[in-house]
């Protein structure tokens, strides 16, 4: 057979995305069909629940800032072709650097000092959990896939033996820290804008979201705009020729990594600074794995990384109105649905790729407004 | 010759055969005729569409439109079981052979003959022998692929094609992995098949294998035949003429060389591969600025070692090697980085693996190598201008065509990629320049342009060491010649005593008196 002519970019990044999220989208409504809802009115029902009601926009954006920054920390390592997947590893020791900053700093000192200090602490305890793993890979041969997935397990039992014993609270039987004073808490979004006399409902929106678009720009100015952006891109595209051409490939990759885990770090800035305001167990919660889906469905491009976030965003809050609304969909057909957008948007990003491309071949189609095809 | 007996019906009959990949016509009305029995050639630059033309013969593309006719009758090849079927066999420029296999598991491969493998041995041991008997094509069974030379692997190959009864065999620039010597082996194997009553299509760009054992040739051009010529009545210079669209200087006048000091000096040296085996074992020779040193060799014989251990991406076990006076050793290394800051420039062997990232457009690997330096940006940022003006420079100054600075590396033909790659190296007015397989892959007019570059560089006072596996280029632009063999150095011949035969020899193994 004739293999598949190369997709075009228009196709790749626009018409691809969104024929897998309508082929999601097309078997969750068979699955709520078939518990007897209307999947139209339950498509409603989630839009409604992610942007309209009053606070929901809020939600889906304070989701949406977790989503950037572990979507940021694969895509990173993606240009240097490492695989991160110690994404949620890395955000949980980001935020025992954030955590550690804010009890110890916070009680002496103003907000402008300690929430700063911690942002780096956090950027800083993810960076140091992703080098190591890339200094195996680099100088060791360590697969970065494998040693990525055991530092996980390592983050996790570091935090359960720390919260459960030194870090715990006094006087307390669960496994978290004691809060945070106020300068050690991230200022909320509807804080700040009814301080300026805007109306706005109360969300955990909080300044994290500023920092995860500033991170996404920043992001956008090292792999493109800088000389050691075009090593790493160099590293991920060919190896062989970087080394060639004097770039230190060790260096890079152990470099890219360390970036890669400060961006999952950051993730605490949301978490722990703005919204828990103490360490907790588990408050990754499986968004570093979802960061895999995000930058595959990003396309390891930041505007791409925010809308795949902004979607993965609007479908947790969205899926939590489902739960709510509806008696027969329960929390966990909620997680199957946003699991089946995963696996087509992630998992399957490529499967309708060869498809569309003799399709589009055939047509000669020339670019112009998107439609999807499924 | 054969001609005189071939019955009315071509082996081959393509009429009208149009393909386009998207806006590109890589064949258009392409019409060929090939006589039954017949050694056939093709001919044309990288890019002309001969690949095309060859993979829709073996069913691995389809034709947009066009009439083919196998043996008088008409067929449609959906794929390359379909061409099997019809006894149409294909040999690759890359072989398709397990390395870690011997060669009878090889040649079994497919027809294995049941779930135990004792009926398929016994077989395929029986095809063996008969193929020795027919052809003369004797090869140990019980040998593993990896330990063989190239040119019983692509023998191996053969046999696999024409084991399964192939009557029409393609061979896809079967000999720019061979060495002299072997390349005639394949010329008597190809003469052999071809008593018997097979038909050869043979894929080349070598003017000279044409002239040698084709009875006629077809030149393409721009996905085009331009004409198809009886063997003996064309010449090299008129079969270049119709590829490139020009007359072509097939050898550029060389001038004399004017040594002066010496530049690179390496001494007594020693490498091991990764896997341990001895590359490189006291390796001494010197090349002067204003001259090209050669080094003679079948691909494999740590040419590619040494160039990387001068160019500072190899570690080495033993010995020196001295750059414009400063002498690098196992206990005082450098990087590559380093040494390219002498203003030591490297065109690699292998520009797809090393000398290019094909992945990024012509601007980022305008700088390959160079995107440190202070004209590129400041500080750590890449100024995007200055590089696009760079490569565009670049491209203007080495005809690079098409001259788009976005377009990305693998979307331009062999000759063009490596003419970025060199006008990249040479633009720093290098001292010394390490140059492997210039003109590997790389069209005829392109090869021109290149050889007078070289030349060019070498008068301006550059000191250029050049490995090549085509014997030809090697002696055509070299003043003094190595010739390596098994990592070792076989001797080193003035230009004056650089024949042919005596290289070939020296290239073989057979050692004679270093006259340095």
């Amino acid at each position: 057979m004739t293999p598949a002519p190369p997709l075009p970019r228009w196709a790749d990044v626009f018409v691809l995305p969104l024929i897998n999220l309508m082929v999601a989208l097309l078997v969750c409504g068979l699955i709520v069909l078939a518990l007897g809802e209307n999947p139209f009115v339950a498509i409603v029902v989630m839009i409604k629940g992610a942007f309209i009601y009053p606070g929901s926009l809020g939600y889906t954006l304070y989701y949406t800032t977790n989503f950037i920054f572990t979507g940021l920390a694969v895509a990173v390592a993606s240009h240097a072709m490492m695989f991160n997947i110690g994404g949620e590893g890395q955000a949980y020791i980001g935020g025992l650097g954030a955590g550690l900053v804010a009890l110890w700093l916070a009680p002496v000192a103003p907000l402008v000092l300690v929430i700063p200090v911690a942002i780096l602490a956090a950027a800083l305890f993810g960076a140091v959990w992703g080098l190591i793993p890339g200094y195996l890979q680099a100088y060791r041969g360590s697969h970065i896939v494998i040693t990525t997935i055991m530092f996980n397990f390592i983050a996790s039992a570091i935090m359960v033996w720390l919260l459960a014993g030194t870090m715990m609270q006094p006087g307390q039987q669960s496994p978290h820290t004691a809060q945070f004073a106020v300068s050690g808490q991230m200022p909320k979004l509807h804080d700040l804008l009814n301080a300026l006399s805007f109306n706005v409902a109360a969300s955990p929106l909080n300044l994290s979201f500023l920092l995860a678009l500033a991170a996404l720009l920043g992001f956008w100015i090292l792999i493109w705009k800088t000389r050691i952006g075009y090593e790493i891109r160099a590293v991920g595209q060919n190896p062989k020729a970087a080394h060639y051409a004097g770039i230190n490939v060790p260096l890079v990759i152990v470099f890219s990594l360390a970036v890669s885990g400060a961006c999952a770090g950051l993730m605490a800035t949301n978490e722990i600074l703005g919204v828990q305001h103490r360490v907790v167990l588990n408050f990754t919660s499986g968004y570093g794995f979802a960061g895999i889906a995000i930058a595959l469905m990003g396309r390891n491009h930041p505007i791409g990384i925010f809308f795949a976030s902004l979607l993965f965003g609007a479908l947790y809050q969205g899926g939590a109105e489902l739960d709510f609304e509806f008696q027969s969909i329960t929390r966990e057909i909620v997680l199957l649905i946003q699991g089946m957008i995963v696996l087509f948007s992630g998992a399957l990003a490529y499967m309708f790729s060869a498809p569309l491309a003799r399709l589009l071949a055939r047509l000669q189609v020339r670019p112009k407004p998107v439609e999807g095809e499924a | 010759m054969q001609r005189d007996q071939t019955s009315p019906a071509p082996a081959i009959e393509l009429i009208n055969i149009c393909k386009s990949f998207g806006q590109v016509k890589a064949n258009r009305d392409v019409s060929l005729r090939v006589e039954a029995g017949s050694i056939h050639g093709i001919v044309g630059e990288n890019g002309a569409g001969k690949s095309t033309l060859m993979n829709i013969l073996y069913g691995l593309y389809q034709a947009d439109s066009g009439e083919m006719h196998v043996c008088g009758q008409q067929v449609s090849l959906r794929s390359s079981a379909d061409a099997i079927s019809l006894g149409i066999g294909m040999v690759h420029q890359h072989f398709m052979l397990v390395s870690n296999m011997t060669v009878l598991e090889n040649v079994m491969l497919g027809s294995e003959g049941g779930p135990l493998l004792r009926t398929g041995k016994r077989e395929t041991l029986n095809t063996l022998q008969q193929l020795a008997d027919d052809y003369g094509m004797e090869v140990d069974a019980d040998a593993v692929i990896a330990d063989l030379p190239v040119g019983i692997r692509q023998r191996i190959e053969i046999i696999k094609a024409i084991k399964g009864g192939a009557r029409i065999l393609i061979l896809d620039e079967p000999t720019g992995v061979l060495t002299p010597g072997e390349a005639d082996k394949l010329f008597e194997v190809l003469k052999a098949l071809q008593r018997n009553g097979v038909t050869v299509l043979l894929i080349t760009h070598k003017l000279d294998e044409i002239m040698a054992i084709t009875d006629a040739v077809s030149v393409m051009r721009h996905g085009e035949i331009v004409g198809h010529r009886r063997t003996a009545d064309t010449s090299p210079a008129e079969l270049a003429r119709l590829m490139v669209g020009r007359d072509v200087l097939l050898s550029v006048d060389r001038g004399s060389a004017h040594p002066g000091e010496v530049l690179l000096d390496v001494s007594e040296l020693a490498c091991t591969s990764s896997r341990g085996r001895q590359v490189l074992s006291d390796i001494s020779f010197d090349v002067r600025s204003g001259e090209i040193f050669g080094i003679a060799g079948v691909s494999g014989n740590g040419q590619t070692e040494l160039l990387e251990v001068i160019a500072g991406m190899r570690k080495f076990d033993a010995g020196s090697v001295t750059l414009l006076g400063e002498t690098i050793t196992t206990s005082a290394p450098k990087t590559p980085a380093q040494i390219r800051d002498m203003r030591i420039a490297h065109i690699p062997e292998d520009r797809h693996q090393f000398g290019l990232i094909l992945s990024f457009d012509a601007k980022g690997n305008a700088i390959l190598g160079y995107h440190r330096s202070a004209d590129y940006g400041s500080g750590y940022f890449l100024d995007e201008d200055a590089v696009a003006t760079h490569c565009n420079k670049l491209m203007s100054e080495h005809d690079v065509r098409p001259g788009n600075p976005s377009l990305l590396a693998r979307n331009f033909s062999g000759g063009n990629q490596q003419k970025l790659v060199i006008a990249r190296e040479t633009d720093t007015d290098p001292k010394i320049l390490i140059v492997g397989q210039p003109t590997r892959g790389v069209d005829v007019g392109a090869i021109e342009f290149i050889h007078k570059q070289l030349l060019a560089l070498r008068d301006a006072g550059c000191a250029i060491l050049l490995v090549s596996a085509e014997l030809d280029e090697i002696i055509g632009l070299s003043d003094r010649i190595m010739v390596m063999n098994g990592g070792r150095h076989m001797g080193i011949l003035k230009s004056a005593d650089a024949v042919r035969d005596r290289l070939g020899t020296m290239m073989a193994g057979i050692s004679e008196a270093a006259t340095p």
